[in-house]
């Protein structure tokens, strides 16, 4: 019998499961390679040869070196795991998270000091457009 | 006797560390959220807890894609911080209580909770940041801390109710060690958040509201609820949340709240933060 999925009606989210997990897994562990400056140092140098290094799929490949992260997510990335490309990449985990949104950065943050994004409106896929509901 | 005094619960925001480590902590951005965190200070400062168990999750720093432990304690005598992709915060490195941890880890494994125990682990920001928002920046960390590490990252965490039977058993544990410690036990993570996807940047602070009341008065219902609730209603990240439950299951029925602070936002997260004692009869 298949496991139940409930999380999957909740829109503009990825949850990372064991069937995610799965398919990420040499994704994330290149993410992980990037924990070491020495590998960063190459990974910068050339990208495209650092990833071939990877068994990666080479959507996964393509998703990195365009910086799509709501795609890394849906290719079986983490985001803890690929805050380690951004971290690389000297963007902070605010500024990430608004590219995958569909603010602007400035937006972004405007809409965290008024209080957040409301559940209102993005709690059921029903309730949420492809881009997100950032009314 | 051992003696399980307090608990506190507080987000590990790395954002939070990253203030207090590049000295922002007085900018008009983080002034609110470190001044709720001023009772703690001198809250603990006058507690002097010889032992915290600290409850936590590393976020893809000690533990990759290989080996994902459900809950994992620490039994060694130091852990360091961990490098996390910008070099590893300026911190203390943290000494650990091998003694007790050990009989912590042999204690709750009869009592059939099957952890992993580990001896050296770096320890990341969902550690260290609390650590700092309690104590400061001081030359070394004024007590020992036992990590518990839960893993929060691949769904399903543990539930809710496993985790508060897990401090249950934690303090059964506790309260039946011979040497005379003072021991808290500190829930981190959370409130709501979501760092990912159309969604990120989510924020309930009902839901977060209604989980500090039941925390404190009615844990046990707060434990039913089940991954999907948090997961839609506090955020993908948010259900790091279930990690308090821990801390709150190795307190009494009754507990004095002693204060409570919540403040949105820091980067992508609501704050929110409770100090608990236990009332000696
Ligand atoms: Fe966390």
């Amino acid at each position: 019998m298949a496991l139940d999925k409930p999380y999957l009606d909740v829109p503009g989210t990825t949850i990372f499961d064991a069937d995610m997990a799965r398919k990420g897994f040499h994704l994330n562990q290149y993410c992980m390679s990037l924990m070491k400056a020495e590998n960063r140092e190459r990974f910068k140098s050339g990208e495209r040869a650092y990833l071939d290094e990877w068994p990666m799929t080479e959507a996964q490949k393509e998703a990195v070196l365009i910086r799509d992260y709501n795609l890394m997510m849906k290719l079986g990335g983490n985001i803890y795991f690929l805050a380690k490309i951004f971290s690389c990449d000297g963007i902070s985990f605010q500024v990430a998270a608004s590219t995958m949104t569909g603010l602007t950065v400035d937006e972004y943050k405007e809409m965290m000091v008024t209080g957040g994004r409301s559940p209102e409106g993005n709690l059921y896929k029903s309730d949420m457009t492809e881009e997100g509901n950032n009314g | 006797m051992a003696r399980l005094s307090a608990s506190a619960f507080t987000s590990h925001i790395p954002a939070i560390g990253a203030a207090i480590d590049n000295g922002k902590t007085a900018e008009d951005y983080w002034k609110p959220v470190f001044s709720g965190y001023e009772f703690a200070k001198k809250w603990v400062a006058e507690q002097k807890p010889d032992v915290v168990i600290l409850v936590y999750n590393d976020h893809a720093s000690a533990f990759d894609s290989n080996l994902i432990p459900t809950f994992a304690l620490g039994i060694g005598e130091e852990f360091q911080p961990a490098d996390e992709g910008w070099g590893p915060r300026p911190v203390p490195n943290v000494e650990g209580h091998p003694q007790l941890a050990s009989h912590l880890a042999q204690s709750v494994i009869q009592d059939e909770f099957d952890l992993t125990v580990f001896n050296t682990l770096n320890v990341d920001h969902g550690l260290t940041v609390p650590l700092s928002l309690m104590f400061g920046q001081p030359d070394a960390w004024p007590c020992k801390v036992i990590p518990l590490a839960v893993n929060v990252v691949l769904y399903p965490p543990p539930s809710g109710k496993r985790c508060y039977a897990l401090g249950k058993a934690l303090r059964r544990a506790v309260d039946s060690f011979d040497e005379d410690l003072n021991v808290q036990i500190w829930g981190t993570g959370g409130m709501s958040h979501q760092l990912q996807g159309p969604r990120a940047g989510l924020i309930n602070k009902k839901f977060d509201m209604d989980f500090l009341d039941r925390l404190v008065k009615d844990p046990e219902s707060l434990s039913q609820v089940p991954h999907i609730d948090y997961v839609r209603y506090a955020g993908s990240e948010g259900i790091e949340l279930v990690m308090w439950l821990i801390a709150r299951g190795a307190m009494d029925e009754e507990v004095e709240e002693k204060h409570r602070f919540y403040h949105v936002p820091a980067s992508n997260t609501a704050v929110g933060h409770l100090i608990l004692e236990n009332n000696p009869a």
